[in-house]
């Protein structure tokens, strides 16, 4: 259907064919899900009218799942069965974990999959569970408020994720059977929220300051066009380390420092947490502390609350300073300054960002709902609601991908702030005569030596042909698609083998990880992912069979008599396969249809680009 | 391991060289403005976002020529790397590690912006000698910028060693940039 989408201007699309699609800010402390309808974006609240849905499990020894406010209570009564904050598990090892937070909230166990698990009355269960947990709710809640099955979702994450974090998000919705259209950037979508309401060209800066995360991207906007220069960032920090550093001045000021009990720990976060956002109103707040029985009460000023806080808000202002240099933008040159995030009610923080870029910060839309707007916009254009709408979203690499050379250094291949999708190859050669193997390791990161980046994969070449040493050529591409995420394939040149490559994640799920999980979340296991399956390839396959005809109905004179028939063949045989085949069968047809009709499409999309540019010379004064 | 880059370009099937593909002639003096509302353009039709819900095979044809057009528009974008562009489309491989015979004056100056850059940090106002050094850097960039285009506008004209060599200054610039950019984080950070 892509391929109608490229359409004259005017021609807009039936009502019939509205297709349903969401926008899901998955967030460290809360969630929320919006769609566009009756073309205005809007927040789709729980049947009690709650917007939020705090991002919270609770996990019962009966197996029973609470999620949301449902959860909330267990907060206290049963801290390590209720699993809150899950997103900055994402994508992490337990060292990760473990050099992040001390004391560890929950307990988690050692396993040989390189995703920690956390250990809870109705089993083990990793950030991904958890995550897709929360994902489910809201899908669930999208398909009640707007009536019907969700074609897909665009999903929120902060600018800086690294591939892994991506990776996790992305698995998650899987297991919550999500149709994921997009990884959108959460500053982008607050900028696509903001920009559309304005609709004025020049350069945004975001500041994205979350629960867990915070993040500072400057785009460009030109006629519709978001292009992302740069993005910066600090994937563990936010709202929660504001939390604890005022837990932590109680606990100095009240001379609690000798009680580590999880539930006082956990009463001492929330209390702090609520003193600071009293403090956004009021000058002074009182704060009451329950130690083992007794009361303690202790003031807190406005003026106190800046101090605690001034080191971790001073923590955003290098990633700000280094995203300017990198789009190679003057202080002067931004036109805007757009707030996301929570913790940016804390007037300190919008002082602190007035301050530093020299311009009052836009506060208009809530910061808890734009992300989730600006990604149901997007989902809206993503499934072809809006042919005419000159929405694009151009973003970009956040971190420098490499490969790991000899002597612990990397070598970029990709670096950061490159626009994706991106594409690049390079070549590598052996050592040692006769060598038939090579292994290599995939790294993210700044820094020159791989043990200070994120390890992401390591995989090896087999099957290369024996040869002196330094004669094979082995290409070795690096793809990130617009999802940011990574591809790499390797191929060696001069025999034109096409190397047998393993990648093992450092820190994701493999294949078969993900099944299991899928099978062990559903009751009736083999069937329903059976089903499941069989279901997906049906969509896909009638997916395939509609673009095709109606490009074949607007450019069947691309093609030569023979071309035709054999696609004719190949595209009947789907339709047949697609009656009673299982899913196995549908695939092998599909993939016998990609094969026939890969030069036809090529050739379309070829001829529009050509279509594109001529265009364009016509207008070019135009604007 | 030993390695060397090549372009991401032939695995797609546009034949077009990247100045073509912007509807441009080959020459260094490009109009930016011209060039990006070309590349919206062209993203604006081959874009992944306009396949979001599309079949597989065309979400993945749709990432490679999206992957193309970024990559051409990079390098028609950055001075550095269009002058290499173009030198290597008049069929001359332009190689990085070569280290040709420069100007004696121009290596002088080197040698002299290197030493003011190695003293900025003991020095008493460190702030205002880098700005001397990056302001003398810009100067010496956009001189080399000039020569660059006399050479490239005409490309089939162009002197070829001589265009080459002062892309090889132009890399000793760019690393005095970088290096003094580096700097320049420190001292913010002291601050």
């Amino acid at each position: 259907m892509a391929l109608i989408q490229i359409s004259e201007p005017g021609q807009a699309t039936k009502p019939h064919e509205r297709k349903l699609a969401a926008g899901i800010d998955l967030g460290t402390t809360n969630s929320l899900v919006a769609s566009v309808k009756s073309g205005q974006a809007v927040i789709l609240p729980d049947i009690d009218g709650q917007e939020l849905l705090p991002s919270i499990v609770h996990y019962a020894k009966d197996g029973v799942k609470k999620i949301g406010y449902e959860a909330t209570p267990f907060q206290i009564n049963d801290p390590l069965n209720t699993i809150s904050s899950v997103k900055r598990y994402m994508g992490r090892s337990l060292s990760d974990i473990k050099a992040k937070e001390s004391p560890l909230h929950y307990e988690f166990v050692e396993t040989e999959s390189s995703v920690p698990r956390i250990k809870t009355n109705a089993g083990e269960v990793s950030a991904i569970e958890v995550s897709a947990e929360i994902l489910n709710e809201l899908k669930i809640r999208a398909e009640h408020s707007l009536g019907d099955e969700l074609t897909g979702a665009v999903i929120t994450v902060p600018a800086y994720f690294d591939d892994a974090q991506r990776q996790a998000t992305k698995d998650a919705a899987k297991l919550a059977g999500i149709n994921v259209l997009r990884l959108l950037n959460e500053p982008t979508a607050a900028a696509v929220a903001y920009g559309l309401d304005k609709g004025s060209d020049g350069v945004i800066a975001v500041y994205d300051l979350g629960g867990g995360t915070f993040d500072i991207s400057i785009l460009r906007l030109t006629k519709g066009v978001f292009e992302v220069l740069a993005t910066a960032g600090d994937t563990a920090l936010g709202g929660d380390d504001f939390d604890q550093a005022i837990a932590n001045w109680i606990k100095q000021e009240l001379n609690l420092t000798e009680n580590t009990d999880k539930s006082f720990l956990r009463q001492l976060i929330s209390v702090a947490c609520k003193a600071k956002q009293t403090l956004t109103t009021e000058q002074v707040t009182k704060i009451d502390i329950d130690d083992n029985g007794s009361q303690l009460t202790i003031e807190l000023t406005r003026e106190q609350l800046n101090d605690i806080i001034d080191p971790l808000i001073k923590k955003t202002m290098m990633p700000c300073r280094r995203a300017l240099r990198d789009a190679q933008v003057e202080l002067e040159e931004v036109s805007a300054v757009v707030m996301v995030g929570g913790s940016t009610r804390v007037l300190r923080v919008r002082d602190k960002v007035a301050e530093y870029f020299e311009k009052e910060p836009m506060v208009d839309l809530n910061p808890d709902t734009v992300v989730a707007i600006g990604a149901a916009i997007q989902a809206d254009v993503l499934v072809g609601n809006k042919p005419d709408d000159e929405l694009l979203l151009l973003d970009v690499v956040p971190l420098s991908l490499g490969l790991e050379t000899m002597g612990d250094l990397v070598e970029k291949i990709i670096p950061r702030n490159t626009t994706i999708p991106v594409a690049r190859a390079q070549e590598f050669t052996t050592y040692k005569d006769g060598q038939t193997a090579m292994s290599m390791h995939v790294v993210q990161g700044e820094r020159e030596l791989v043990s200070d980046c994120r390890s992401l994969a390591r995989f090896s070449l087999k099957g290369i042909p024996p040869l002196v040493a330094g004669s094979a050529r082995i290409r070795v591409t690096f793809e990130v698609d617009a999802d940011g995420l990574l591809h790499v394939s390797a191929k060696e040149e001069t025999t034109g083998v096409e190397s047998g490559i393993e990648v093992k994640p450092s820190y994701g799920l493999t294949d078969s990880e993900i099944e299991k999980m899928l099978i062990d979340s559903m009751e009736h296991a083999e069937e329903d992912v059976a089903a499941r399956m069989l279901h997906e390839q049906q969509v896909e396959a009638n997916r395939v069979l509609e673009a095709l005809a109606a490009a074949l109905e607007d450019d069947g004179d691309m093609l030569s008599a023979e071309e035709r028939a054999a696609i004719d063949a190949a595209a009947e045989n789907l339709s047949k396969v697609n009656l009673n085949g299982d899913d196995r069968e549908i695939k092998n047809a599909m993939e016998d249809l990609d094969k026939v009709a890969e030069v036809f499409v090529s050739r379309r999309m070829d001829s529009n680009i050509k279509k594109a540019m001529a265009g364009h010379n016509v207008n070019e004064f135009d604007g | 391991m030993t390695s060397s880059t090549v372009s991401s370009a032939e695995s797609v099937n546009l034949t077009q060289n990247y100045f073509e593909l912007f509807s441009l002639k080959v020459s260094f003096t490009i109009e930016l403005t011209g060039l990006s509302e070309k590349f919206r353009a062209l993203q604006q039709t081959v874009h992944p976002d306009r396949f979001a819900n599309a079949p597989e095979q065309e979400k993945r044809l749709s990432v490679q020529k999206a992957a193309f057009i970024n990559e051409a528009y990079q390098v028609l974008k950055t001075p550095q790397r269009r002058a290499r562009y173009i030198i290597e489309l008049q069929g001359v491989k332009f190689d990085d590690q070569a280290n040709p015979v420069m100007e004696p004056q121009f290596l002088m100056q080197q040698m002299e912006l290197r030493e003011s850059l190695s003293e900025v940090k003991s020095g008493d106002d460190p702030q205002a000698a880098l700005d001397k050094i990056l302001s003398e850097l810009k100067t010496s960039r956009a001189a080399l910028l000039k020569d660059l285009a006399e050479q490239l506008d005409n490309p089939t004209t162009a002197d070829l060693d001589k265009s080459s060599l002062l892309m090889h200054e132009l890399q000793f610039l760019d690393k005095l940039q970088s290096e003094s950019e580096a700097i320049e984080e420190e001292l913010m950070d002291s601050l």
